[in-house]
């Protein structure tokens, strides 16, 4: 008598489940779809995240500044070797030597993103932008010199 | 009702061509006129099925589904499928029974016509018309199940052989359920024939009609519908991770492709034919009372009330695919033999007593 009541009693219950399932996928088949057109929405609606690590780069104040002090923490601190600097010592009006910065080579095609350099940087001179469209046909563009702008 | 009967005009276009030709030349062009027209609606309705599949698909995973090939909805890329398989190579294996691996596609796209046929598309536009049509019916898609085992022995390749044998005892299962069902759906209409059947439904659809066994039938019908199509979640003879691709894993081009048409066709008729018995084929939606409401409907012609019901059973079905996971071939039968099989003799004996006592409207 149990295996009897068992039985309708699955049925009734394998009825119910397979209605939630369905009515699962009719609420999903509902929803607005997640794909992104790509190369079509680049101008429109493509989202990335703000704190995406995309690319490195150099903010500049308003004058075309940047506040890099050429101190090499960022250079030490990058376990792929990523980053070169070149630096010159210039002597200041008041007799006192200073180091600063004549090039800053940050090559993307080593970079793993892992933003130590950033962290460890005193000034926040370096950071990391969302501007991820860095494809290039040839390996030598990937060398990239972050502080054109103020020599 | 009769403002889009195609009799008339068919018998017009028979007498005027009796008349200017012999008869035997008439018999073979309009033979080869209807069966051009079967070929380019089965074509047809196969890149449409295709690309509602996708589409549908799509949408049930928040995915947009095929968007380049021509234009904005990605028309063309259906056409684009067909033309590239029509252009391949058909390979002819080394160790297979070559007259068999051959025949097996023909076999599977002809089941596939014959039941195609025979669907009520309007008043008097059947292709096939005999008094016990519905039988016919189950007749000739289980000459599919055929072809398939064909296919899977003759590729001389395990998959192929495992996937079936699967589907051949699948298949043969729910022939059952789905004979049970549609006899049940004989019973309400008192005829075998499919017109007949359609125009019983003239007052009101079968599955109003039946209520609550019918409803039940309906159920069944397509459980069992989507298993004879070899559809997910009953697509154990295709079984992409088990399989690589079941029976025609060892098919090329166009062979590939019949296999490929039958089975979406197979969805097409089994929503047609779930049309036919439960949903009314090409009857307008009636209500008894409301006249005015009737003439309305009536003047909506019967192949767009066939093609759009049948076009709801195919969404259904779609529905189902796209919701539930595969089942084991243990789980298959034990569904059939456990639990269709034994709720479709009940609904059959239900609705035989409903009818004898009047209980149906």
């Amino acid at each position: 008598m149990s295996k009897l009541k068992n039985y309708i009693k699955r049925y009734f219950t394998a009825i119910g489940s397979l209605l939630i399932g369905m009515r699962t996928s009719m609420k999903v088949f509902m929803q607005k779809s997640v794909t992104e057109q790509y190369p079509e929405n680049r101008h429109t609606t493509l989202h990335i995240p703000e704190r995406h690590r995309a690319m490195l780069y150099m903010p500049v104040d308003e004058n075309g500044k940047n506040r890099c002090v050429a101190c090499g923490l960022c250079q030490n601190a990058c376990p792929n070797g990523t980053i070169r600097l070149t630096t010159a010592t210039v002597e200041t009006e008041d007799g006192k030597k200073k180091k600063v910065l004549e090039k800053y080579e940050y090559n993307l095609g080593s970079c793993m993103f892992c933003q130590l350099c950033v962290n460890t940087c005193p000034h926040d001179a370096i950071r990391f932008s969302n501007d991820f469209e860095n494809a290039v046909f040839d390996k030598s563009k990937l060398i990239l010199t972050l502080n054109k702008n103020n020599g | 009702m009769d403002y889009y009967n195609l009799q008339p005009i068919l018998l017009g276009i028979d007498r005027y061509m009796n008349s200017i030709m012999p008869g035997w030349l008439v018999t073979v062009l309009e033979g080869l006129a209807v069966g051009i027209f079967i070929m380019l609606m089965y074509i047809i309705l196969a890149i449409i099925l295709i690309y509602m599949e996708r589409k549908v698909c799509a949408a049930f995973q928040c995915r947009i589904g095929p968007n380049r090939v021509g234009g904005k909805g990605g028309l063309l890329q259906v056409p684009a499928d067909v033309i590239k398989m029509l252009t391949k190579e058909v390979i002819t294996l080394k160790n297979s029974d070559k007259f068999l691996y051959g025949l097996a596609p023909f076999l599977v796209i002809m089941a596939s016509i014959l039941t195609f046929s025979c669907l009520p598309w309007n008043k008097g536009g059947e292709v096939l018309h005999m008094n016990i049509g519905i039988f016919f019916v189950l007749a000739a898609s289980s000459i599919g199940v055929l072809g398939i085992l064909l296919a899977g022995w003759s590729s001389n390749s395990k998959y192929s052989l495992i996937g079936a044998i699967r589907s051949g005892a699948m298949i043969i299962s729910y022939e059952l359920s789905i004979g049970i069902s549609v006899l049940t759906m004989v019973v309400i209409s008192g005829t075998m024939d499919i017109q007949g059947i359609v125009e019983s439904q003239a007052g009101a659809w079968n599955i109003f009609r039946g209520h609550i066994p019918a409803i039940a039938a309906f159920i069944i019908y397509l459980i069992a519908g989507n298993a004879e199509a070899n559809r997910a979640p009953f697509d154990l003879a295709e079984a992409e991770q088990e399989l690589t691709a079941g029976y025609h894993t060892e098919y090329s081009g166009i062979h590939f492709g019949f296999f490929y048409l039958a089975e979406y066709l197979n969805l097409f008729i089994t929503s047609g034919i779930a049309t036919t018995l439960f949903l009314g084929g090409w009857m307008p939606l009636h209500i008894a009372g409301l006249d005015g409401f009737n003439a309305v409907m009536d003047y909506i012609p019967g192949f767009i009330w066939f093609i759009g019901k049948t076009f709801f059973i195919v969404f259904l079905l779609m529905w189902i695919r796209w919701s539930f996971p595969r089942l084991r071939i243990d789980q298959v039968l034990a569904l059939e033999w456990k639990y269709l099989m034994p709720t479709s003799l009940v609904i059959l004996i239900v609705m035989t007593i409903c009818k004898v006592y009047g209980l149906i409207f």
